[in-house]
């Protein structure tokens, strides 16, 4: 366990009013601030802990530290220019993000999009699942004093940040949906190369999994600590594999399938204790099952059309028409200037992202930017319970907590 | 699916609610007093266990009503979401009941509301700011709060006595935010309109 917290002096008043404590004379207590710059915290997380000796008797997190005001800031640019801001939101998955946030929009304009479209976009989706869950299993066995996993998985997550490069052009900010499809059709010889990776995977899971998943040392840190029932689960609205570790079948891929997740076969690992090491099992059994669906995609990769074709006011024209036709110029320009036009009315749409149900709920006025977006992240929820879960918690557990629940600031704060 | 059924027994039970529409998810209108009664029939008999969300909207200070409130909830037996739009009825000091204490989901996303627009939710355990730093004076999704911000003082007093220093606006030229929140992009491009500030002569204060 790291050592960076910082002792709050006896003078720091707000602070210790923060924390709640309003006794201090007499009694054993210390108020500690882990964050918002620590490793522990994996981001921008300030928690605000009263100590009895080594137990945590109290924790308030304090949120806000990576603040962009990215609702503000999508009410006042056309829809396509907000998919770049997706990418931030939880930015170990931009693509599922970007995923998620046009087929809000696109609900919203009724658009149909065609099976190429949506192959593709469950195929970045699980691949963007791996990539997340590879980086959340990695540094989650870090917490817990086992370095060597997190070297397996990250040059696994590397070779993935390779394929999504020669995708959408970047590794990281992806921004590869619109509103109506992709930026791009897949390249040539890219699934066959996205094969080849799923074949060679499972071999480091297994590897990560001889590491981790009977360690001694990482049992006794995981097992039984960190507990949420499963009424706590559901009470806090958590969502996805911290959820689903509680032992609640929840998966909005089966539940509430979109984007043509009813095709493929694949199981939904759920949890029995809902303990640090139950989130962790889970998200090594979703990685498998991820490999299976992008499988079953890529061998039945459609053809066909990878944009919304008669969505001539939403999607852009491609661009080998744009240069030779008059008509399709024009509509390029109006769709770059005044955005893709969507019809006046509301929309909520949910995702099964990798750290959650990623939602977005736009109301429109019609025309080419939302009235309101607001962007319901995974993250913000999964750490709301952290109030009730922490406290009768040793100090040392907080690494092993916080890792379990592999959360993301850049969504929580949005 | 939420069918008609359901919706026609939930209007029949409680009288307080209108239906809205139904195009994605079932929507529903509760008067304000009810609110609370409603969430505790939702939880405890429809089994709509999950609060998936919790947010507001500011309809501009023109509106009858200025600010909704808007929740959502997602039933695992109906797999579907129910979304329910409740009007703050005072538009200048806009309250609503806190479901906090039915579904603890609803705290975090509370506060988030109440930080962002300035809404109170009576019965609160802990309503304070959220994201934004507990002295910030305003609640910027608000409709008149400028995207690039308002200049404001820092919270650590101590760096403003040394330096002087505040938080400032963002600087609009040149950056994306160059669009009001309504109208096409193309009436607002500053580099077209707006002669008296450019890269040569500075922006007026």
């Amino acid at each position: 366990m790291s050592t960076t917290t910082k002792e709050i002096s006896i003078g720091d008043v707000a602070a210790r009013q923060a924390a709640g404590m309003s006794q201090i004379e007499g009694e054993e207590r210390m108020a500690l601030n882990v964050g918002p710059s620590h490793p522990t915290t994996h981001g921008v997380l300030r928690l605000i802990m009263e100590l009895n000796g080594d137990m945590i008797e109290k924790c308030e997190p304090v949120l806000g530290y990576l603040h962009r005001g990215d609702e503000k800031i999508a009410e006042n640019m056309t829809y396509n220019q907000f998919v770049p801001y997706t990418d931030r939101l939880d930015y170990l998955a931009p693509l599922a993000n970007n995923v998620a946030y046009a087929i809000s929009v696109e609900k919203l304009a009724n658009l149909d999009i065609p099976e190429r479209c949506q192959a593709i976009r469950v195929l970045v989706c699980e691949l963007a699942r791996i990539s997340s869950h590879l980086l959340g299993m990695g540094v989650f066995g870090m917490d817990a004093g086992a370095w060597t996993p997190f070297m397996y998985t990250f040059t696994e997550r590397e070779k993935l940040y390779t394929l999504f490069e020669e995708l959408t052009g970047a590794r990281f900010t992806t921004s590869y949906t619109r509103i109506g499809g992709v930026a791009r059709d897949v390249p040539d010889g890219w699934l066959d190369r996205v094969t080849k990776f799923c074949d060679q995977l499972p071999k480091a899971i297994d590897e990560v999994e001889k590491l981790l998943t009977r360690n001694r040392i990482f049992i006794d840190r995981t097992e039984g600590i960190g507990e949420i029932s499963k009424e706590d689960a559901l009470a806090y609205g958590l969502t996805g594999p911290n959820l689903r570790a509680s032992g609640i079948d929840l998966d909005l891929r089966k539940d509430k399938p979109y984007s043509g997740y009813e095709k493929y076969d694949f199981d939904v690992p759920i949890g029995t204790r809902g303990d640090c090491y139950d989130r962790y099992l889970i998200r090594i059994e979703e990685v498998r099952q991820s490999i299976r669906i992008v499988n079953q995609v890529i061998q039945n990769f459609p053809s066909g059309a990878w944009y919304a074709e008669d969505a001539k006011k939403i999607f852009a024209p491609p661009k080998d028409k744009i240069m030779n036709n008059m008509e399709e110029l024009i509509q390029n320009f109006m769709i770059v200037t005044e955005g893709p036009q969507i019809p006046s009315g509301e929309v909520y749409f949910e995702a099964e992202n990798p750290k959650g149900a990623l939602g977005f709920y736009i109301v429109s006025r019609g025309g080419g930017v939302p009235y309101r977006l607001k962007i319901r992240a995974p993250s913000f929820c999964n750490l709301s319970i952290l109030e009730k879960l922490v406290p009768s918690h040793l100090l040392s557990d907080i690494t092993v907590i916080l890792g379990s629940l592999d959360f993301v600031m850049g969504e929580c704060d949005r | 699916m939420i069918d008609q059924d359901f919706t026609n027994s939930l209007l029949a039970k409680h009288d307080y609610l209108s239906k809205i529409s139904h195009a994605d998810c079932l929507t529903l209108s509760c008067l304000p007093a009810d609110w609370v009664d409603f969430a505790k029939f939702l939880n405890q008999e429809e089994a709509f266990e999950l609060l998936v969300d919790l947010t507001a909207i500011d309809q501009g200070d023109t509106a009858d009503i200025r600010f909704e409130v808007v929740a959502h909830f997602y039933s695992r037996i109906h797999h579907d979401y129910l979304r329910v739009h409740i009007d703050c009825l005072d538009n200048e000091s806009p309250e609503v009941d806190s479901i906090a204490s039915i579904y603890p989901a609803a705290d975090w996303h509370e506060r988030e509301a109440f930080d962002m627009f300035g809404i109170i939710f009576t019965g609160h355990p802990n309503l304070k700011r959220i994201l934004m730093w507990d002295e910030y004076p305003y609640h910027p999704l608000r409709k008149e709060f400028p995207l690039a911000g308002i200049d404001t003082p820092l919270p650590a007093a101590d760096v403003v006595e040394a330096t002087g220093a505040s938080v400032e606006p963002a600087p609009m030229m040149g950056g994306p935010f160059v669009s009001p929140g309504s109208g096409p992009m193309s009436d607002a491009e500053p580099r077209a309109k707006d002669e008296s500030w450019t890269e040569q002569i500075e922006k007026p204060v």
